[in-house]
């Protein structure tokens, strides 16, 4: 029951987390290039997903839009949700990486004749991914835990099995045990990843 | 060098950061093969005016012509034209994530779809004769100031600009690899290259230059021939900066 409950905890993790780094790569640049209009959209979002917890976004989503007509599943909720809270998040990571490359790099980028896509893709992005990955890291690791809530809007997380074990022989301290189990073996080799992940790409710190 | 086609035309270029007049009105020709060596004090627009000439800042009012045709224009494909227009700039600035030959490649391969093998080879070339071949696959980390200068000068030229802007590379270098540097630039000096050098080291614009520009406060204040212009500056303030480098005590 745990495995299959973590496999589905992963699965809308690993989703949310992917619809994450798109809406925070976008949100980012559109910031960045001061995009108009999209620009103040992004600014909008961020605050409104930032300042929101995600329990508060799932009910929303779960129990109040069904209200002006508009009906989706647990696990599209849930994905939604994710997204909503999690773009945010990277976007952030992302920016913080974006303003540590010198602006430098962009002139020279360009002094050789590339354009300003260019430039972003094969000069600035990579460096400022390196510097964002402990940020990124840190974030898919709090998006996965945040998935605890999704029991909330009735998705058969593992969360919500272990409450279900306990309602079902009463055997809390084992339930929550198994939990607190389950989510380390989801996690640690994440965040043990991570760290090899960082020592890997350090190259874009030194250099210049 | 001596035929008087002209490369690149400045015409009364005006630049203004936003808090006073920058560049005030510098008009300035190059011919094809000549080298220009701009100095003067700092703050006086060298450098601006380098970046103005390949379109790194935008100007307020002036012109500026490559092979007869505007560049300053509004529909200018400035990534186009820098492809003619190389520049290597005060603080090296190679991609830190790139090692050497992907430094100097991405150029050729991205902005120009140049096949890898062949530009690589050509690469290989360059950088032999600037005795770098062997850091080839060394990232920039792992070079000194003054060999990081050289690939940065390697990756400009792989475009074949028509001119090349350096805009005082050797500023932010140790003396002794100061030498190195300059000996890349004399080099291509003597191979007819176009060139307008940003510089402090006197000695190497008097070497250098087919002409020197002295630039103060935004204007061009003294034109002129190395040979004159040092020896006899014809300016109150030429004479003055001059003296700046050379030192006399009286004992």
């Amino acid at each position: 029951m745990y495995a299959e409950a973590a496999k589905l905890t992963l699965g809308i993790g690993l989703i949310g987390i992917l619809f994450s780094v798109v809406t925070g790569l976008f949100c980012v640049l559109v910031q960045h290039y001061r995009v108009p209009v999209l620009r103040q959209i992004a600014a909008v979002y961020k605050e409104l997903s930032r300042n929101t917890p995600l329990l508060v976004q799932l009910f929303f989503l779960y129990f109040g839009l069904p209200k002006i007509g508009i009906i989706i599943s647990s696990e599209a909720c849930a994905v939604i949700g994710l997204s909503f809270l999690g773009g945010s998040y990277m976007a952030e990571a992302f920016r913080s990486g974006l303003e540590a490359i010198d602006k430098i790099q962009v002139e020279s980028g360009l002094s050789i004749g590339l354009t300003h896509m260019q430039v972003m893709r094969y000069v600035i992005l990579p460096q400022a991914l390196s510097i964002s990955i402990p940020a990124l890291c840190a974030n898919v690791i709090f998006l996965i835990k945040e998935t605890s809530v999704f029991s909330a809007v009735a998705l058969a997380d593992l969360m919500y099995v272990a409450k279900d074990l306990i309602g079902l022989y009463y055997k809390t301290d084992e339930a929550l045990l198994m939990l607190v189990i389950a989510y380390l073996i989801l996690l640690l080799p994440v965040s043990i990843f991570a760290s090899w992940l960082e020592r890997r790409l350090r190259y874009a710190g030194f250099g210049n | 060098m001596n035929d008087n086609e002209k490369l690149l035309e400045i015409h009364k270029l005006y630049k203004d950061y936003g808090n006073g007049p920058i560049l005030k009105g510098i008009s300035l020709d190059i011919s094809k093969g000549e080298v220009v060596v701009v100095i003067g004090p700092s703050g006086c627009g060298k450098s601006t005016l380098l970046r103005c000439m390949n379109g790194l800042e935008p100007i307020q009012s002036g012109e500026i012509l490559l092979d007869g045709n505007a560049i300053t224009g509004k529909k200018t494909k400035w990534s186009e034209i820098r492809q003619k227009i190389g520049m290597v700039f005060q603080s090296y600035d190679l991609f830190p994530h790139m090692t050497v030959i992907d430094n100097i490649l991405l150029g050729p391969l991205k902005a120009q779809k140049r096949n890898r093998a062949e530009a690589e080879k050509e690469a290989e070339v360059l950088l032999d004769r600037i005795g770098l071949l062997d850091k080839k696959n060394s990232y920039p980390r792992q070079l000194s100031g003054g060999q990081k200068q050289r690939v940065a000068i390697v990756r400009a030229l792989m475009m074949k600009p028509e001119i090349m802007l350096f805009d005082e590379v050797t500023a932010a270098l140790d003396p002794e690899m100061v030498r190195e540097v300059l000996d890349v630039m004399l080099e291509l000096a003597k191979n007819g290259s176009t060139m307008v050098i940003v510089t402090h080291e006197m000695e190497f614009a008097k070497a250098v230059a087919d002409r020197v520009v002295f630039l103060d406060r935004g204007e061009i204040v003294e034109m002129d021939s190395p040979q004159e212009f040092f020896t006899a500056p014809k300016t109150e303030r030429a004479q003055k900066f001059l003296n700046t480098f050379t030192f006399e005590i009286e004992k």
